[in-house]
């Protein structure tokens, strides 16, 4: 207990504490990003479901992905993976340095190798899965 | 020194991270093109059942969805601790448990095929 009675506390709210900076609002973007990692998996999970079903039932699951409610799901699921990529890799400096003699490795080479890996990554998928 | 599952906790997380920031953008747009005309030849029927049939696809098909789940399994714990609710033994035990179903189901579904 203080003798000179209560102590200062500042106020902040339990559940939204990071409207009160970009920085704040950012880092809970960046970790709301696995709501929508987790979309993605149960679309695969039931893609492999329907796969299992047989023809039929794979064509009208493909069917309802190409419909608006399935195109506008995917376009919000792609902005949030493309975010969730973005702020994983940049942050790979202070995730793993690269040290070499007496020297870190520039945080922007790290960084940079990491685009460079996920564009060539991203154009693989594509080009093995026949979309080109 | 006490024993501790941290770091495979979240060697599991930053692996499954990863394995999501490099690939899921592409998963995403794959399944997208159709929509706007154009048709990857692995969605096709015949072409992703014979993928899904060989033992090097449905091991990469599994493990990637066993990471990914378990990413956003860990992350959903975190974050939900940040929004405000304090009770993480019984969200850590929803999240894993979901992670560890959602694995289970993919196993399941790939043996089907």
């Amino acid at each position: 207990m203080s003798a000179h009675g209560k102590p200062y506390v500042r106020e902040v709210s339990r559940y939204a504490w990071f409207f009160r900076s970009p920085r704040y609002l950012r880092y809970m973007v960046r970790e709301v990003t696995c709501v929508f990692i987790a979309l993605h998996a149960l679309i695969l999970l039931v893609a492999l479901r329907r796969l299992s079903e047989g023809r039929e039932a794979w064509e009208s699951f493909l069917h309802n992905l190409t419909g608006p409610a399935g195109v506008v799901l995917q376009l919000v699921i792609l902005a949030f993976a493309v975010y969730h990529s973005t702020s994983w890799f940049n942050v790979t400096p202070k995730a793993m340095p690269v040290q070499i003699g007496e020297k870190f490795l520039p945080g922007a080479v790290i960084i940079g190798a990491h685009y460079a890996g996920w564009f060539v990554a991203s154009i693989a998928v594509l080009f093995l899965a026949g979309a080109f | 020194m006490a024993k501790s599952n941290k770091p495979i906790v979240w060697g599991l997380f930053a692996a499954g991270g990863t394995v999501t920031a490099f690939l899921t953008p592409a998963l995403v747009l794959l399944t997208l093109l159709p929509a706007f005309g154009v048709m990857p030849e692995l969605l096709a029927y015949d072409n992703l059942r014979a993928f899904a049939g060989l033992w090097i696809g449905k091991l990469i098909l599994f493990g990637m969805l066993f990471l990914m789940l378990w990413h956003a399994a860990h992350r959903l714990r975190v974050t939900l601790h940040d929004f405000g609710v304090r009770a993480d033994g019984a969200v850590a035990v929803a999240v894993y448990l979901a992670a560890a179903a959602g694995t289970l189901a993919a196993g399941y579904f790939l043996l089907r095929i």
